[in-house]
């Protein structure tokens, strides 16, 4: 078994956690992971990814090759669109609606939409609205997560188990917040099927 | 023993702290800043006491790293590349007085410059000051090449440097951790003059260097970070380093190639077994991430050698950081494309956080100089480096840390007037003050504008090394104390702001215009924690 990782974003937009989380349900399997990251100038505000790589094998590359990605989840759209590359044949894009227009020629939203359309397995989810009905937009991340879940090789109860074990030094009412947004994220999917 | 999930800047950290390392110095920089944030938040005093405090700059880490080797115990230097310029002169002539407690030089290369000015190979500094370098591939090589860097130190007196970039060091893996070591205790040097570097017993350590160069080939022949695995297809031989390796595996879908390929973790170069591939193959493919170092030596002259390729003849590109495609394309198998990037997609470069307080620094110098014509504004490395871009467009120069100032300088001297600098607080601290004490004995004319946010804002908010001090450094260098000026940038105080900027723009002296509004990225942090108390 072995599942490729894109996730992207913008600089800020916290996709270390949703990282964190796959990476510590993986470790709890006993799988294989690398987890490539980015730091230093393009977190104030610039294009940002991380490659996972999940195996029952060992893994040397710390990068995906091209055409190999089981999944983009990306938590802004037009950033799903810039690792189209990566995608495997018969991999998924599953992003969030929200754009994050920090830049001047931020294209039009329609076309954007269109291009994700036309990826041949896409999952298209405002994760943030659902954040927001959950109980906070902060847990717009772990809504995405669930959302992704069934692609990531990984059991649902281990990403959640992942969940409580990172977001227990902020309290119980965060965890309860975090589980409830990434089951959300999961329904949605479910419902979409 | 439980699995650790470390970056490698991380895994070097841990093996520092388990294997005996007394202290860790270092100036933060991207990729390396996470070595000595590891230690700083994962401290414990099961480890013993280890000092892990940030520098001035490199060279004065460098400098104190090997002022605790002399007194025997175990010590880290770290930098990123372009600090082991600021640190060359310690760490080659280092390589002269030799080391007594373990010495280890991390240097964390960012070939591609992800976030850096130039992407140069510390491999040639390893090679100029001929000491043993050491290139992981993975985590736990780096953890297990602290252990190994440390004993490889103390056996020939030596600093060691273990060279990482930037995929390395900022990707996570599992780590398996072992025993941990006792620090050393304290001896002074077995040569009471070991250390002093006067020419006669220069003369004599440096031709023990050249001597001790023939035992270090043959550490790296018998290393275990060099490995040979033959191969029937001769027709092409393959030497990999560092990363270079692990992309040539992905090429070959995890399978190992039926070319003989020879690995290669450490250096001096083991000739015998770069022989064990140059010797039977027709071919020999030289895979590098970062300048073709081992490659320019292995075609000596003529450059033109059929038998090698590499970066030099276009089978990989010159520049630029390795992945698996381009090593798979320069091996013929190439993976296949996903679908092309839409034409749709932008650009996204980096850009000030909203709210930032240099937006309104430079907001209010633009005004300040508009009418003096274009430029005249020389500036430094930073987050304020970003006033290049859109829509600020405000500064002119970005060489090197220090460089506004004594650049401002020399334009001054040239006649531009007014010739005005913006440089960050630590940057300042890092290499700006020696310069504008040189504008001070001189009197030259300019104006230096000091982003002053009170954090190192570039790799992540690390501490500044004179908060608060800014106005008495810049008096006691002996700048008037009627020309340093501080204000505060907010655009509720623009039209002041700009009136200062201006008086000093006129004065012909040096002036210094302290602008100073904390980091919103350190203030977010400083209230969350404050909430959490
Ligand atoms: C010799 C050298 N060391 C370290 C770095 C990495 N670096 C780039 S910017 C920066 C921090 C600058 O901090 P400051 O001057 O306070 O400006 P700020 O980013 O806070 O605006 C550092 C450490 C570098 N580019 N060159």
């Amino acid at each position: 078994m072995q599942t490729d990782i894109i996730i992207a974003g913008v600089g800020g937009q916290g996709i270390l956690s949703i990282a964190a989380c796959i990476g510590m349900a993986a470790l709890k399997s006993n799988l294989h992971l690398k987890q490539s990251e980015v730091h230093g100038m393009s977190q104030r505000g610039g294009a940002v990814q991380s490659n996972m790589r999940i195996s029952d094998r060992m893994i040397l590359s710390d990068l995906i090759p091209q055409g190999s990605a089981n999944l983009i989840m990306s938590v802004e759209p037009m950033e799903a669109l810039r690792y189209l590359p990566w995608l495997s044949a018969d991999g998924w894009i599953v992003t969030n609606t929200t754009p994050v227009k920090n830049i001047k020629d931020y294209p039009d939203i329609s076309g954007i939409m269109t291009e994700l359309r036309s990826v041949r397995n896409n999952v298209i989810i405002d994760a943030d609205s659902i954040a927001r009905r959950t109980g906070s937009l902060r847990t717009s991340n772990m809504v995405m997560l669930g959302a992704a879940s069934p692609y990531t090789g990984i059991e649902y109860s281990l990403l959640e188990d992942a969940v409580r074990d990172i977001f227990k030094r902020k309290g119980e009412d965060v965890v309860e917040l975090n589980l409830k947004a990434l089951k959300a994220g999961k329904d949605y999917f479910n419902n979409k099927q | 023993m439980d699995k650790l999930m470390l970056l490698g800047d991380e895994a070097i950290a841990r093996g520092g702290m388990d294997a005996g390392m007394s202290g860790i110095y270092a100036y933060p920089g991207t990729p390396s800043t996470e070595i000595m944030e590891y230690v700083q938040n994962n401290f414990s005093a099961a480890a013993g006491n280890i000092f892990c405090q940030w520098s001035a700059n490199e060279k004065t880490a460098f400098e104190a790293a090997l002022g605790m080797s002399y007194t025997g115990k175990r010590s880290m230097a770290c930098m990123k590349h372009v600090g082991l310029n600021v640190a060359a002169d310690p760490f080659m002539n280092a390589a002269i007085t030799g080391v007594n407690g373990g010495f280890l030089l991390v240097v964390a290369d960012d070939p591609s410059m992800h976030s850096s000015q130039n992407e140069q190979d510390s491999r040639y500094y390893g090679k100029f000051a001929m000491i043993p370098v050491l290139e992981p591939i993975n985590q736990q090589e780096a953890y297990d090449m602290v252990f190994y860097g440390f004993e490889l130190s103390e056996k020939y007196k030596l600093p060691v440097m273990i060279r990482i970039t930037t995929r390395l060091a900022h990707s996570r893996s599992a780590v398996m951790p072992a025993a941990q070591l006792k620090q050393n205790v304290t001896g002074l040097p077995s040569d009471p003059v070991q250390f002093v570097l006067l020419p006669g017993i220069a003369r004599r350590r440096y031709r023990g260097l050249l001597d001790v160069q023939k035992e270090l080939v043959t550490e790296s022949a018998n290393s275990p970070w060099n490995n040979f695995t033959d191969g029937s297809d001769k027709s092409a031989g393959i030497i990999a380093c560092g990363l270079a390796y692990n992309y040539l595996i992905e090429a070959y879908r995890g399978k190992q190639p039926t070319n003989p390929v020879l690995k290669i973790g450490q250096y001096p170069l083991p000739e015998d077994l770069v022989g064990k591939i140059t010797g039977t193959c027709e071919r020999v493919l030289v895979l590098e991430e970062g300048y073709p170092i081992v490659e320019e030596m292995l075609r000596g002259f003529p450059v033109t050698s059929a038998k090698i390729s590499g970066r030099m003849d276009g089978t990989l590109p010159r520049d630029g950081e390795l992945n698996p495609d381009i090593v798979a394309g320069a091996l013929g198998m190439p993976f296949e494309k996903g679908p092309a990037i839409p034409s749709i997609v932008k650009n996204r470069p980096p850009s000030f956080c909203a709210g930032c307080g240099h937006i309104d620094m430079f907001n209010a110098l633009l005004q300040s100089i508009d009418g003096y014509g274009p430029g005249r504004v020389f500036s430094d490395i930073g987050c304020y480096t970003l006033g290049a871009l859109e829509p600020y467009n405000a500064i002119n120069t970005c060489v090197d840390m220090g460089a506004s100032i004594t650049m401002a300088k020399g334009a001054a001297d040239a006649g531009l007037h007014p010739s005005v600098c913006v440089i960050g607080d630590s940057t300042f601290t890092h290499s700006g003050m020696t310069g504008l004490l040189d504008a001070v004995n001189d009197r030259s004319a300019i104006t230096v504008l000091i982003g002053d946010n009170s954090t190192t804002g570039m790799t992540g908010g690390q501490k500044s090394s004179a908060t608060g001090r800014i106005e008495d450094i810049c008096a006691g260098i002996g700048v008037d104390p009627d020309h340093i000026k501080v204000i505060n940038p907010l655009k509720k105080h623009h039209d002041e702001n700009v009136k200062i900027i201006n008086r000093e723009l006129e004065y012909r002296g040096v002036s210094v215009v302290i602008a100073r509004r904390e980091c919103i990225q350190v203030a977010m942090r400083r209230k969350k924690e404050e909430k959490s108390r």
